[in-house]
């Protein structure tokens, strides 16, 4: 497995995901999309870390960077953010429906005044 | 021998006066404000003391030099600023006059404004006034003077409104502020004119030090062409100070303020700070004989001019006023042909009589309740000490042997005889002149004011102040008839005391002249008696009309109708600048064109601006839909584009 085929899975999925949250107008499917974001971002990191990460670091000796987890961590963190952003953004979503009796993010226009 | 303490004392102690009087008796103590008047003589009279202790030291000390004290101020750059006391002969003489007169006119006022509301604020103007007049005469450096000069100005504009509630005074006070305030400019000008030619002056000699100027000025350092403007610009701020045409407007509008403030300030002491100005600077002036001629011709032409507009005037205060000018005239004519001694003086004279003449009319003011003529008369049998004294001083304005002015003006006109130069024979008949016009004006006043019979007085005169209260005919309190009786002595004494024809043993022969390192020139008889002649013949003139009655004064002016008109106009001089400076210059010229500028440029320039703002704005306003789907595409575009770029240009 190349490196380049985990970074075109990771931009599939990202596309996907932007496309998604541009365009659907449930909150709740455009939250789906941003999950999706951050999970093609995790794929990303870890990739990296796996195939570039060691050689950059430790002077080109292949395998024996075990060590060095940068991106190995930063997955995990995302991980983390990402289960309390869909916390917070479902919340946010149904204190919307309770005012409002909506979860169409086109509604939710009062930014403009 | 003085000391430097004692010389800033004289200084100091009328200061510390106004400082006590506006910071504690005013506010808090106005009850009291008799204390004021107290405290304001005792310092005064110290100063007195102090100076003639001064005069006698500089007289002991016999050397032309003067006593230096300096210390600096500041040192800004190139400028090296200074600040202390010099004390020669001229110092000396200004010292004793300033305070001089300054107490006699403090005791009178003790009189005069008894009951004024503004009694307390009035004592200490007049001790802020004293001290700067006195710290304008002792200045060692040229900006400390200006200093002081600005100060005298500011309490003159301050006395002159003193009764701030009549709007004939506030307009008064403010036209001499701004009249006089042109002619500083030039003098401002003269001084920097100075200091760009410090170059001139070397290493050892300060730019700004009055010594050094004058040590400059003899060693030939500053040249013809530099002298003259530095003279000229000091020239315009005496003229402005010492009201000589074209600056003469603001003299006779300041008698709106009290009179002993006209007798002190505008007749003894400020307005001859012009004719000091010239003579402090006199080394410079005698660089440049294109500078003294102007100051000959400006000084000759004032001395008619002012009296010919004395001639008609009829408030009394005016009459003085005129005279004034007329006399400052004199002085600066004198100083013109290079005669420093006389003109100091009779600037030593004129300061006893015409304050007495001002004194006077304020008694006679007390009495009757007007300025006004018109309604005056009869008045000697019921103010025989005024009437005497007042008598006297005409005697000495007018210049009948033997008293003061006598001296004084002979030797003024003696000395402009004996030049001999073009421009000293123009302003010799000038002055004769105006000998004969100012002994007619001085006694038709005399005449019409104490002569004849009684005219009704404030009761009469429909435009009196209501401030007098009426007519209530008496002779005026003593604390206003003792200074008028010593301003008196001094009238008659002044002149041959101070500068005697013979030795008379305390004093030797000539003692002011010599005092003053200037070679006496001996009398000349023929001269003298011409000058007396002159100056009887106005005097039997205004005796013929005035008094004997034989030449109808209204005849006259209905036959001389138009001549009458223009001089009781003033030769529409105040109509001129009015019309020409006032109302086409500033209003119509530089006032129009700056309103224009604001309009146009501007207020365009800052509304242009506000509009774009807006405009710009309310286009943005279309992008803003509150769809934060449409924001985020726009996001996604703008960072697809910036990646575009780069790999496309990498």
């Amino acid at each position: 497995m190349s490196l380049e085929s985990f970074l075109i899975v990771g931009a599939v999925i990202f596309s996907i995901g932007l496309y998604g949250a541009l365009t659907k107008r449930n909150a709740i499917t455009v939250l789906m999309c941003v999950e999706l974001m951050f999970n093609a971002v995790t794929i990303t990191a870890v990739a990296f870390s796996r195939y570039v990460a060691p050689s950059a670091v430790i002077g080109g000796v292949e395998g024996a960077a075990g060590a060095v987890l940068t991106g190995q961590v930063f997955a995990v963190f995302i991980i983390t953010v990402a289960a309390a952003e869909v916390a917070l953004g479902l919340a946010i979503v149904i204190a919307v429906y309770r005012s409002r009796q909506t979860v169409l993010v086109t509604d939710a226009n009062q930014l403009r005044n | 021998m003085i000391d430097e303490l004692l010389v800033w004392l004289i200084f100091f102690l009328p200061l510390a006066s106004f400082v006590v009087i506006a910071l504690f008796i005013r506010p808090f103590l106005n009850r009291y404000a008799a204390a004021a008047g107290h405290l304001t003589i005792a310092a005064v009279g110290a100063s007195l003391a102090l100076s003639v202790w001064a005069l006698g030291s500089v007289q002991a000390r016999g050397e032309s030099t003067a006593l230096l004290w300096t210390h600096d101020w500041m040192e800004i750059g190139p400028l090296d600023l200074n600040v202390g006391v010099m004390l020669d002969p001229l110092t000396a003489i200004m010292l004793v006059v300033a305070t001089a007169v300054s107490l006699m006119v403090q005791v009178y006022s003790t009189g005069y404004m008894r009951g004024d509301p503004g009694y307390a604020r009035y004592y200490a103007y007049m001790s802020l006034f004293t001290a700067s007049m006195i710290g304008l005469v002792l200045a060692s450096n040229i900006v400390q003077l200006f200093v002081f000069w600005e100060l005298v100005g500011l309490c003159s504009y301050l006395l002159i409104g003193f009764w701030y509630q009549k709007p004939a005074a506030a307009a008064a006070a403010k036209k001499a502020f701004i009249v006089t305030r042109i002619g500083d400019l030039g003098f401002l000008l003269g001084i920097m004119y100075l200091f760009f030619n410090r170059e001139a002056f070397g290493a050892n000699l300060n730019v700004l030090e009055i010594t050094d100027i004058h040590a400059a000025a003899t060693l030939g350092l500053i040249g013809g062409g530099a002298a003259t403007w530095i003279a000229l610009g000091i020239f315009a701020g005496a003229v402005g100070k010492s009201a000589q045409l074209p600056l003469h407007t603001w003299l006779p509008d300041a008698m709106e303020g009290p009179t002993p403030v006209s007798a002190l300030i505008h007749a003894a002491t400020m307005v001859a700070a012009g004719v000091f100005l010239v003579a402090r600077f006199y080394p410079v002036f005698e660089v440049s004989p294109a500078a003294l001629d102007t100051v000959a011709i400006v000084g000759g032409v004032t001395a008619l001019f002012a009296a010919s507009m004395g001639l008609v005037m009829n408030d009394v205060k005016r009459v003085l006023a005129y005279s004034t000018i007329s006399q400052l005239g004199f002085m600066m004519l004198a100083l013109g042909v290079g005669a420093l001694a006389p003109a100091i003086f009779h600037l030593f004279t004129h300061a006893f009589f015409k304050a007495l003449l001002f004194l006077g009319s304020g008694s006679v003011n007390h009495a009757t309740g007007t300025f006004d003529m018109r309604y005056m008369g009869g008045l000697r049998k019921v103010m025989p000490w005024t009437y005497g004294t007042f008598l006297l001083g005409s005697l000495s304005l007018a210049g009948i042997f033997p008293l003061a002015g006598f001296w004084s003006k002979d030797e003024i006109l003696a000395e402009a005889w004996r030049h001999g130069e073009l421009v000293s024979q123009v302003v010799f008949w000038l002055a004769l002149a105006a000998v004969f016009m100012t002994a007619f004006y001085i006694f038709r006043v005399l005449f019409m004011v104490f002569g004849g019979e009684f005219r009704g007085g404030a009761d009469a005169d429909p435009d009196a102040d209501p401030h007098g209260g009426g007519a209530h005919l008496a002779e005026s309190p003593a604390v206003m008839v003792v200074p008028l009786a010593v301003l008196s002595i001094g009238a008659v004494l002044a002149g041959f005391a101070a500068n005697p024809t013979v030795d008379l043993g305390l004093i030797p022969s000539f003692w002011l002249t010599e005092f003053l390192g200037e070679k006496h020139s001996t009398i000349n008889l023929g001269l003298a008696a011409f000058s007396t002649l002159a100056a009887l013949a106005g005097i039997g003139l205004a005796y013929l009309m005035y008094s004997a009655k034989r030449i109808s004064p209204e005849r006259l002016s209905r036959r001389l109708a138009p001549a009458h008109r223009l001089l009781y106009r003033k030769y529409y001089v105040d109509e001129a600048y009015e019309l020409y400076g006032v109302r086409r210059g500033l209003y119509g010229g530089l006032a129009y064109a700056l309103d224009w500028t604001d309009k146009s440029i501007v207020d365009r320039t800052a509304n242009g601006i506000g509009w774009l703002g807006a405009n710009v704005g309310g286009a943005l306003r279309q992008a803003q839909t509150g769809q934060l789907q449409v924001y985020g595409m726009a996001v996604s575009l703008g960072i697809l584009t910036i990646l575009g770029l780069y790999l496309f240009f990498s």
